[in-house]
């Protein structure tokens, strides 16, 4: 018998109705169906949907997804500390690997200890089963925030977007916004000295457990997006943009690098879990839209570098595609991905305060996704109706 | 006297405190109530204005009920309330001048306020002028209540300061503690009077 199924079964009769530890009956319920597929698989009255595969194996297939922009990002963390301090001819790739891993281990513990752990007490409490959302979130959140972001203030984000992001709405499935979005909007207006504010935030600058080099002196490193906001858009050097494509730029953790988010974006569409749909249209709306404030001469970047630089290949890939917040109609979702495309490139462009227009878009987007369902539902029974009445 | 406190009198005061709550129940004034209680005294200024605006256009309305046409009461109300706003901002100019600066326009926009046309309405029109005066405080002190709990929650979070006075150690911002900018905004005293309204309904869960 498999180890981990017997010491399942012997843990049992301590959580059950009357047992000495009922108290952590969820985690342990949690735990297991996480490890083994439950031979139950819907309660009466939860929403029922058929299919062979549960949402814990859905949210397992984005989390190796998102697994190449987590590990690259980690990589770059360390190559850009030893950029800043001019220390890259003598630092060793899993040198600068070890430290971007223990830079960023710390956020994923307390963003997954503080998530599941809110998520634990409202399951037991309201005694349901426990949902398992925040397995992709708490992956999501440290890899959409700045490296040096302190680990209580993102303790501070997390609990306020599992809350009042997700947990009021119902839990997972009901939220209308993206926690993970909301834990960075709430990083974004709450403390914006350390998501954007004087440029000294994207590099980690301290060695940690003896890895990594010490900036010596007052150092600064923008994002190149950040960069060109300040400077008014002059365009890029060819330079940038290959970095930027490859990931080698400052950034939030895990979104600088276009080849690892497209790697989980191709296993996303390959096992169906994202549409294909809706991060095209995404894609094709940032460059129309791009394509057209060039053409007015309102900007000087290229339509193409708009899609590499900041958030906006990882929000497309990971965020707009959320089956929870996204639309649901096979039309809406081009309506969907086509307006944030469009409205992350129109506040990029136009609004110089607010460089990153993605997570804006998406939390913008996330509010009318229903409207737009409804639109389409209504369309087509309408067209049905009348249908039915000219038969008649 | 024991007529002037008889249990309807007592419940036209007590019950805007708890049970109808003109902001937690009645979901009124909402607008004022983001807009200045960004820090604690603002807040108190305010609720004690609506309050004393409250009361005394209760009684006046209240004295006049019988007279009023019913076609032209709505103007009637609205220049009683608008004389009494005009008296309270020029006070607060005179006493508390800092205050009324940075309540701005929100004091004369007491007029606009649906607490005082929905007491006038609900209340003083079908009520002799002492129990309107109590339910004019009652339902003023309830909307203060409020304003004081979102306004102590924003100017602890928002700027460490507790009616001026810096409250939270100085330690803590050496160890690294920042202000929550989205405590000074609007969009967040929201979300503290939707928390507000979440925990007293929690409370209150048997009632209705």
């Amino acid at each position: 018998m498999n180890p981990i199924k017997k010491l399942f079964d012997n843990i049992h009769p301590y959580v059950e109705e009357g047992g000495k530890f009922h108290a952590f009956r969820s985690l342990v319920d949690g735990f297991e169906t996480f490890a083994f597929v439950p031979n139950t698989t819907s309660r009466v009255g939860s929403v029922n949907i058929h299919d062979a595969i549960d949402s814990k194996r859905i949210m397992s297939f984005v989390v190796i997804a998102l697994l190449p922009a987590l590990f690259f990002g980690m990589f770059n963390v360390g190559y850009q500390n030893a950029l800043a301090c001019g220390k890259l001819a003598e630092a060793t790739f899993w040198g600068m690997f070890w430290y971007g891993f223990l830079a960023v281990l710390p956020k994923i513990i307390v963003s997954y200890v503080v998530g599941l752990g809110i998520e634990f007490v409202v399951a037991q409490w309201k005694n349901e089963e426990i949902q398992e959302g925040f397995l992709v979130s708490g992956i999501i959140i440290p890899m959409i925030v700045p490296v040096t972001c302190p680990l209580w203030m993102l303790a501070v984000a997390v609990a306020f977007s599992v809350i009042l992001a997700k947990e009021i709405f119902g839990g997972t499935g009901m939220n209308i916004f993206n926690p993970a979005l909301i834990t960075r909007a709430f990083l974004f207006f709450s403390y914006p000295s350390c998501m954007t504010g004087d440029a000294t935030v994207w590099v980690a600058q301290d060695t940690i457990l003896g890895l990594g080099y010490k900036a010596t002196d007052a150092f600064t490193a923008a994002t190149p997006l950040g960069e060109a906001a300040q400077a008014g858009f002059t365009g890029f050097t060819p330079d940038t943009i290959q970095n930027a494509i490859t990931g080698l730029i400052p950034g939030c953790i895990g979104e600088t690098s276009v080849i690892a988010i497209a790697l989980g974006g191709l296993l996303l569409l390959w096992t169906g879990v994202a549409s294909w749909k809706t991060m095209l249209s995404v894609f094709v709306g940032g460059a129309a839209t791009g394509y057209l404030m060039q053409v007015l001469g309102l900007t000087q970047i290229e339509w193409y570098e708009q899609l590499v630089l900041g958030g906006f290949a990882f929000g497309a890939v990971f965020m707009a595609t959320d089956p929870v917040t996204s639309c649901r109609t096979e039309c809406g979702k081009y309506v969907y991905g086509l307006l944030i495309g469009f409205i992350a490139v129109l506040v990029r462009v136009l609004n110089l305060g607010y460089p990153e227009g993605m997570m804006l878009a998406i939390l913008l987007m996330n509010l009318f996704a229903s409207l737009i369902d409804y639109c389409f539902v209504q369309s087509n029974i309408n067209k049905r109706a009348k249908r039915a009445i000219i038969k008649k | 006297m024991s007529k002037l406190f008889s249990d309807e009198n007592k419940a036209a005061f007590t019950n805007p405190l708890n049970l109808n709550n003109p902001i937690t129940v009645q979901v009124l004034g909402i607008c004022s109530a983001l807009a200045v209680t960004s820090q604690l005294k603002p807040a108190i200024v305010m609720g004690l204005s609506v309050t004393v605006i409250t009361a005394f256009s209760n009684v006046i309305i209240s004295l006049l009920r019988k007279t009023i046409p019913n076609r032209i009461r709505i103007i009637v109300q609205l220049v009683v309330v608008a004389a009494l706003v005009t008296i309270v901002s020029q006070l607060l100019k005179a006493y508390v001048y800092d205050v009324s600066v940075q309540l701005s326009v929100y004091v004369g926009l007491i007029i606009t306020n649906c607490i005082l046309m929905g007491r006038l309405e609900a209340f003083a029109m079908q009520n002799g002028p002492w129990p309107s005066f109590l339910d004019g405080i009652g339902n003023g002190l309830g909307y203060a209540a409020i304003l004081v709990i979102v306004g102590f929650v924003r100017e602890l979070f928002g700027f460490g300061t507790l009616w001026g006075y810096p409250v939270i150690p100085k330690f803590l911002y050496e160890a690294g503690y920042q202000n929550n900018g989205m405590m000074v905004m609007p969009a967040m005293s929201l979300i503290i009077v939707g928390c507000v309204i979440w925990a007293h309904r929690a409370y209150n869960k048997e009632e209705k």
